[in-house]
């Protein structure tokens, strides 16, 4: 262990390359920083010049994101005094709450769609995966490819005929729609990403189950599919990401009933043009998920994004 | 395409041999799992791909749907290959491939490189680098518009503070010259990480015993970056240039909400423009056959940068 290597960094680069990489970091989190913090801003604090980094933190953004407020009359609000926090904070405008806003709706609408389509990718992907994995098929290479090729075709280029075709089958902004449209942008990233980790399984396994009478499917599901449980979840957390972050599709084919979050953050307005505290209250509820699953998931980070192309 | 570097990792495992025990045979199971996943992506991809070659010679308007639909040929593609605003929308994407490559490369390599310099803690820093990658581009493109503002913007502000100059005289998204850079600017704060990771597992591929026998013969360090390093990683960087110019080419959500394609059409890549085709003017057959020759351009040079990457990687 202790043995000289000459492949070992020396200490001063270290502590060169260390300061460098961490001030890229640094540098990196200040929009993300900056987005939370405005989050907790007034409305008059997040457009004031100098820029504040210190100011009185407030909820007011967070409740504007979830509220839609009406204007009311002095005597009204005399004599309904605020009954909690969030009543009180409207209040301080001559507001009250009116309702729900659309974002609960539409994050919901994101959950939905999201884990819909990343459980339908994860158990046709793990089956596909599996065949490819233990079976001769035929033209095997060929299929895997077209599979992975369908990746590449711009969203828009699809999108025209999706929108026809869905038109037709009465699928258009429907959850269903949308679930089975991420299932097949998903699939691809499934099927590659699960065979790696099923060929990784060794066969002897099932061979055995096999031989103690098992049927295939028995084998499969009771042999394989507990060995490959990591590598389905981080599968499934990398569908999970992509169907929560697409905007195209969903700008395009979607216009409300099933239209998920990120077409409507960047459109809440408040009283003089964008509502810039609960626009970035609305980025902070929807980034800190996918914040949480990268810090889970950086193992498997690499082979997530480019489909196992790069073996680790 | 058959000869990537993807389809040659699928050969490295050659399926075992049908077998038939109890229960159903291997082949009906194999077809079992697998139709499914085929069936979809031949009604969602494939069909809709020959519905997009189909309208590409029509004048089809998805808005006017009783309109009688006639063929016009190769009107459609004509019209586009000799319109002078789309060749100008096409540098436009060309640049803004160009530039955000060159940062990334640049700039995640170095990342890279630094982080293998194995220094205590580099894992939680490399995972703060990587987060800007896993958001929602929208969002971002959102977001980045808020800190480009000239009056408020955290960014002018910040670059105003080191050069002294005020933070309102420059306007990021508004100027014409500008706005290009805003996006490069963002495009790279997202995907920088993207390269860095490529990179980071070209480097951690390279055997150690490499530079060993290199120091023995006594190469300089100097020597042996350019004579190990480079060549060993070339595959890597080719490999993140694709992906990231694959990825770029039908760049879209972050654009939209950072310019909209502005000012005037600055900025307009050709997914927007596209998209206004399609979506805003409705000119279904002329917008499908602008997505065909942008589809088989990306297909084109993908494939063609394939090849010479297995030669790359050959050697």
């Amino acid at each position: 262990m202790s043995s000289f290597s000459v492949t070992e960094p020396s200490k001063s680069s270290k502590w060169f390359a260390g300061t460098l990489v961490i001030t890229y970091a640094l540098i990196t989190m200040i929009p993300l920083a900056w987005i939370m913090l405005t989050g907790f801003k007034s409305p008059s604090d997040a457009i004031s010049y100098p820029p504040k980094v210190f100011f009185e933190p407030t909820l007011e953004g967070y409740v504007n994101l979830f509220t839609t407020r009406t204007r009311q009359t002095d005597e009204f609000l005399a004599a309904n005094p605020p009954e909690n926090w969030y009543e009180d904070i409207v209040r301080q405008y001559d507001m009250v709450i009116a309702g729900p806003s659309k974002f609960g709706e539409r994050f919901l609408n994101s959950v939905i769609i999201g884990f819909g389509s990343t459980f339908l990718s994860i158990f046709l992907g793990t089956l596909a995966a599996y065949a490819f994995s233990r079976f001769k098929i035929p033209l095997a290479d060929d299929l895997l490819f077209f599979i992975l090729s369908t990746r590449m075709m711009p969203p828009i280029a699809v999108a025209i005929p999706i929108f026809l075709m869905y038109r037709q089958l009465g699928l258009s902004d429907t959850h269903l729609g949308m679930i089975l449209l991420y299932t097949a942008v998903n699939i691809s990233l499934a099927v590659w990403l699960l065979k790696g980790f099923i060929d990784e399984i060794p066969r002897e396994y099932e061979e055995a189950a096999l031989i103690d009478g098992y049927t295939r499917f028995q084998a499969f599901y009771k042999v394989v599919l507990p060995q490959a449980a990591t590598g389905i979840a981080s599968t499934a957390i990398f569908c999970l990401i992509f169907a929560w972050n697409e905007y195209a599709f969903a700008v395009l084919l979607t216009s409300g009933t099933a239209q998920t979050a990120p077409p409507f953050i960047p459109t809440i307005i408040g009283v003089g043009g964008l509502d810039w505290p609960a626009v970035a209250a609305g980025a902070t509820i929807f980034l800190l998920p996918v914040m949480i699953f990268t810090v889970a998931l950086r193992k498997h980070l690499l082979r997530g994004i480019t489909f196992g192309a790069v073996r680790k | 395409m058959n000869d990537t570097p993807i389809s040659r990792a699928a050969n490295a495992t050659p399926p075992t041999v049908a077998r038939k025990i109890k229960g159903l045979s291997d082949r009906a199971i194999a077809w079992i799992f697998v139709g499914p996943t085929i069936f979809l992506l031949l009604a969602i991809n494939i069909f809709p791909l020959i519905w997009t070659i189909n309208l590409s010679f029509t004048n089809f308007r998805a808005n006017r749907l009783n309109r009688e639909v006639e063929y016009v040929g190769l009107r459609n593609y004509e019209r586009i290959l000799t319109d002078s605003d789309i060749w100008l929308n096409m540098q436009a994407t060309a640049h803004f491939l160009f530039w955000t490559i060159f940062f990334q490369v640049v700039i995640g390599f170095t990342l890279a490189y630094l982080i293998n310099k194995k220094f205590k803690g580099n894992d939680l820093w490399t995972t703060i680098i990587v987060l800007p990658m896993m958001l929602s581009p929208a969002v971002v493109g959102n977001f980045w518009k808020f800190l480009y503002q000239p009056q408020i913007g955290l960014f002018n502000y910040i670059i105003a503070f080191f050069t002294g100059k005020e933070p309102s005289s420059f306007e990021m998204l508004g100027s014409v010259d500008l706005a290009p850079w805003s996006i490069v600017i963002v495009d790279t704060w997202m995907w920088t990480p993207f390269v860095m990771l490529i990179c980071l597992a070209g480097l951690r591929s390279i055997p150690d015993y490499i530079y060993e026998a290199a120091e023995v013969d006594r190469a300089s360090k100097l020597r042996q970056f350019f004579t190990i390093t480079i060549p060993m990683i070339l595959p890597f960087l080719m490999l993140a240039i694709l992906f990231r110019g694959i990825e770029n080419f039908k760049m879209f959500d972050l654009v939209v909400q950072l310019t909209g394609g502005g000012p005037g059409s600055t900025t307009e890549l050709t997914s927007i423009n596209l998209k206004r085709e399609a979506f805003e003017k409705w000119r279904t057959g002329y917008a499908s056959a602008y997505a065909i020759i942008l589809f088989v351009t990306v297909f084109g040079l993908a494939s063609i940068y394939v090849k010479a990457l297995n030669k790359v990687k050959e050697r």
